[in-house]
């Protein structure tokens, strides 16, 4: 299935995406830029979904907007204090953060504006291939990546026990 | 305006480049430790979307030299950071709510317990 109107639907979600990251981090309420997080993040999904990625654009929205960001909002009810919201939101080197993402920007786009014609045009995959993505990322998990994927149910595990000792009140 | 109409590879990347700044930004400047934990999550955010455009330029590619239909290692990876970020989130937000027990603040400039 060829997708319809690309461009547009690119740079309405570009715009929704960083629209949301620049919320993210400017509003003095948590709560408001973990909304804002989402936000972003569905809009993400929907560009996985424009380039023939259905199975992570799912696990984006389960996983991320679903679990994630209900995580973190339990987590801003928990420790939420109207304090937080009167003081002062940047902290004192906040020039100095803003000048070296400025250098880090001025690296991209040197580097984008170099290396331009080595991404020639993106490239449509066969038709029909998204049909069996899900299974196509099912065999590589289980197959070429069997290890990985071990060790991340591990890793998980550990993060498992290390979030509940680090909020238990006594073990 | 070819070039604009057009969208390729490297529109995704300009995209996750500039959400990345973002994140670092968010990082740098932010005192609420919750939002530095979301600056974060911007920024393997920014991670993912590259690794899945890249994936898609990868399957475009023939697949004598790699590419092909069932070219799809970014999308795996992608599946992989995001158990990570789960994984730092959890931890995070643990570590987060250990601290506000002991100085009642979610400040990043008062994390200084173990500063001697």
């Amino acid at each position: 299935m060829n997708p319809v109107a690309t461009p547009f639907f690119f740079y309405l979600l570009a715009g929704t995406m960083l629209i949301g990251g620049i919320l993210v981090i400017t509003r003095r309420n948590a709560v408001h830029s973990a909304l804002a997080l989402i936000i972003a993040l569905l809009a993400q999904a929907g560009l996985y979904l424009m380039l023939y990625a259905p199975f992570v654009a799912g696990v984006q929205i389960i996983l991320y907007a679903g679990g994630i960001m209900v995580l973190f909002l339990f987590v801003i009810m928990l420790v939420n204090i109207e304090r937080t919201q009167k003081e002062r939101q940047f902290n004192k080197q906040w020039l100095v953060g803003v000048a070296a993402a400025a250098a880090l920007g001025g690296l991209f786009i040197a580097i984008y504006t170099k290396g331009k014609g080595i991404f020639p045009g993106g490239g449509m995959p066969p038709a029909g291939l998204e049909g069996q993505n899900t299974q196509n990322v099912g065999v590589l998990l289980y197959g070429q990546y069997m290890f990985a994927f071990e060790i991340a149910s591990l890793l998980l595990l550990v993060a498992i026990i290390g979030a509940v000792v680090m909020a238990k009140k006594r073990i | 305006m070819e070039s604009m109409l057009h969208i390729s590879t490297l529109h995704y990347m300009v995209l996750s480049a500039a959400l990345f700044l973002l994140g670092v930004i968010g990082v740098l400047t932010r005192r609420n430790v919750v939002i530095v934990l979301m600056s974060i999550e911007l920024i393997l955010n920014a991670v993912n979307l590259n690794l899945v455009a890249f994936s898609h330029y990868w399957q475009s590619t023939p697949a004598r030299m790699g590419g092909g239909a069932l070219a799809l290692h970014g999308q795996v990876f992608a599946i992989f950071v995001i158990t990570d970020a789960a994984a730092e989130a959890a931890v995070g937000l643990g570590i987060l709510i250990a601290f506000f027990r002991n100085k009642e603040t979610i400040n990043v400039d008062e994390v200084n317990l173990l500063k001697w």
